[in-house]
């Protein structure tokens, strides 16, 4: 089986994020790391790999640091990395980055693409929905539990409402959510081994594509301003000492009219 | 007046508040239409013009209801064909934005996620969103084909107007690609009797400092009418369900009051709360990050302070 794992690299959410002029999220001067979230699809991959055989090829899209992402996922175990960038794509909305990813997806033909539940950063969680559209593939997102049982494909899914089990036959794209699994630290082993996988780097040229595709100019949407969140005044904080924090805790949710 | 349709989130015609939030954003923006997929408008109908839908679409065939997201976007995409609306909202929910998604390739339409706030303007309309766990706000508007929005709940208060809710039913045609993935098991939640989370004015929330028990915090959101939530802290310790995480990777709140207890306040649980209105917290260290947040909080035990409260506001009320 051939897996694609979508694995994205974002700014550390620990550290101070920023706007660029253009009004896009600074991606170069903040530290970054493979997005959490996407770990957990990594891990997912490697787990199916075990049961079913197979191979994964780990993909990114974005600037030169976002190889690390790549790279994360190779020492974790997967088989290969694609690496798209180009100065171009700088600017993308998730309709152009769903794009550029579906034309590098789609040269590698797989059975099985795996996504993270969401990026660390956008936090959109429609890129998942937009590969399957771009591939036509059946989509089921948020996994809480991946089944295999021949082509069949069982996934359990935690909604808001309800639990739902779906099934699914291959080709399909799959987002998982934290539940899924707890993803493994790189070991030396597999870092060392990291070095030697075969790692493609493409331009958009190299899919087909033109700067006119992607971009902050193609994006079917624009952020005209954006301004930092006043932050919150300080508020009161009182110690407890026998009782007396609960009596002014309820004289503060009265005087707020929330009692 | 153009249209702008609206996708009723409905669970066999319980309509969510949501669908009457999404309703008073739309009226600003032309004429309200609902959209029912899957059965159960005879029992929406009444809400929906209660909170001003003009038209009511209805797709109701089983190909809407057994599958997943893909013919739900193909029943939209046909009907946006039909009507060429003025904007689609969508709840911001994990099947909203899915739809929304698909949605915005099949007619190439800009999208825009997770808005807090829609206005009409010259490009059509634009939206805020509150970003990077709600440390900025950003302005933003669609240049591409109809705008597609999902809405976060409690972002507006709903206006009840009344609207003609003239019904409409709707053939489509759902590709058999649509339909390669089934749900072939469904259980329902067992009901708390509380409010639901995201819809919640009122939210008390537990995390790793109630050491497993949930008691008190019931109690208080009891005594308060609250939803009940919790920390990843909380529930990978198996205290409290998943469904009622808060934060990055749970559920989004923005109520009114958000009560966090024996919570730090990492920037993961933050990204769910930090818009709420205002922010109480009990945390017996004084150096927690939360405090930073708050607009009243309690240094001190959470298991002597909220059965206190819970007792103080139960005699008020009485
Ligand atoms: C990718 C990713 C996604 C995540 N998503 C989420 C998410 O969606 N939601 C989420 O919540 N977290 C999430 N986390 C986890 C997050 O980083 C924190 O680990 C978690 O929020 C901590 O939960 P907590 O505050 O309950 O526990 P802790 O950080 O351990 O804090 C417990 C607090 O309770 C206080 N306390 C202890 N005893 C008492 C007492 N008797 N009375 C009063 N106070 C007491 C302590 O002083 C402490 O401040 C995520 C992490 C990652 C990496
Ligand atoms: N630039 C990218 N490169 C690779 N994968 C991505 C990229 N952007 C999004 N994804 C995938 O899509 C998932 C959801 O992203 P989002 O829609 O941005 O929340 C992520 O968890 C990734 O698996």
């Amino acid at each position: 089986m051939k897996i694609v794992v979508c694995v994205k690299y974002v700014p550390d959410a620990t550290g101070e994020r920023h706007f660029n002029s253009d009004n896009t999220v600074d991606r170069l001067s903040t530290d970054g790391l493979l997005s959490e979230l996407d770990e957990y699809a990594v891990e997912e991959a490697l787990q199916i790999r075990d049961r079913v055989d197979g191979e994964i090829v780990a993909v990114t899209v974005g600037p030169e640091a976002a190889r690390a992402a790549v790279l994360k996922s190779l020492q974790m175990g997967a088989d290969a990395g694609v690496h798209v960038q180009d100065d171009a794509i700088h600017g993308s909305d998730s309709l152009g980055t769903s794009l550029v990813l579906a034309r590098a997806i789609e040269r590698q033909t797989p059975d099985l693409v795996l996504c993270g539940m969401a990026s660390t950063d956008g936090g959109m969680s429609v890129v998942p929905a937009m590969l399957a559209e771009r591939l036509g593939l059946p989509q089921v997102t948020f996994a809480s539990e991946v089944t295999f049982d021949d082509s069949t494909v069982r996934i359990r899914r935690d909604g808001d409402t309800a639990t739902e089990v779906i099934e699914a036959t291959l080709p399909l794209l799959l987002s998982v959510t934290d539940q899924c699994n707890e993803p493994r630290y790189p070991s030396f082993k597999g870092i060392m081994a990291a070095k030697k996988k075969p790692m493609e780097t493409l331009t958009l040229a190299d899919l087909g594509l033109s700067s006119s595709d992607v971009g902050l100019d193609a994006a079917w949407t624009r952020v005209g301003s954006y301004s930092a969140r006043p932050p919150r005044s300080a508020g009161t904080v009182v110690t407890d000492d026998g009782g007396s924090g609960a009596t002014e805790l309820v004289g503060f949710l009265a005087g707020q009219k929330f009692i | 007046m153009t249209e702008v349709l609206v996708l009723v989130d409905h669970a066999d015609g319980a309509v969510r508040k949501t669908t009457a939030e999404l309703l008073t954003f739309a009226r600003r923006l032309g004429s309200p239409s609902a959209v029912v997929l899957g059965p159960g408008v005879d029992a929406a109908r009444a809400f929906l013009q209660q909170y001003g839908a003009d038209k009511v679409y209805v797709v109701d065939t089983p190909d809407v209801s057994d599958y997943l997201v893909a013919p739900k976007a193909e029943a939209l995409a046909q009907l946006m064909q039909r009507v060429a609306p003025g904007a689609v909202l969508l709840p911001s929910n994990a099947e909203g934005k899915e739809i929304a998604g698909r949605l915005a390739i099949m007619t190439e339409s800009g999208l825009i996620t997770d808005a807090v706030d829609i206005a009409a303007s010259g490009v059509g309309l634009t939206t805020t969103q509150s970003v990077f766990a709600g440390a900025y706000t950003v302005i933003s508007s669609v240049t591409h084909g109809t705008p597609i929005v999902t809405v976060k709940p409690n972002s507006i208060t709903p206006e009840p107007v009344p609207g003609a809710a003239a019904e409409e039913h709707v053939d489509v045609t759902v590709s058999d690609a649509a339909k390669t993935a089934r749900i072939v098991e469904r259980k329902e939640r067992q009901a708390t009797g509380r409010p639901e989370l995201t819809e919640a004015s009122i939210v008390v929330s537990g995390g790793r400092g109630t050491g497993g028990n949930f008691e008190p915090v019931e109690q208080f959101a009891d005594a308060l009418g609250a939803a009940v939530g919790a920390s990843r802290a909380a529930v990978d310790s198996g205290w409290y369900p998943h469904a009622y995480q808060v934060g990055q990777t749970g559920k989004t709140v923005s109520p009114q009051l958000y009560v966090a207890t024996g919570i730090s306040g990492a920037i993961q649980h933050r990204a769910g709360m930090q818009t709420s209105k205002t922010i109480v917290a009990i945390n017996k260290d004084a150096e927690a990050p939360i405090f930073e947040l708050v607009d009243f909080g309690v240094v001190g035990d959470l298991h002597s302070v909220l059965p206190a409260a819970t007792e103080q506001v139960n005699a008020r009320k009485a």
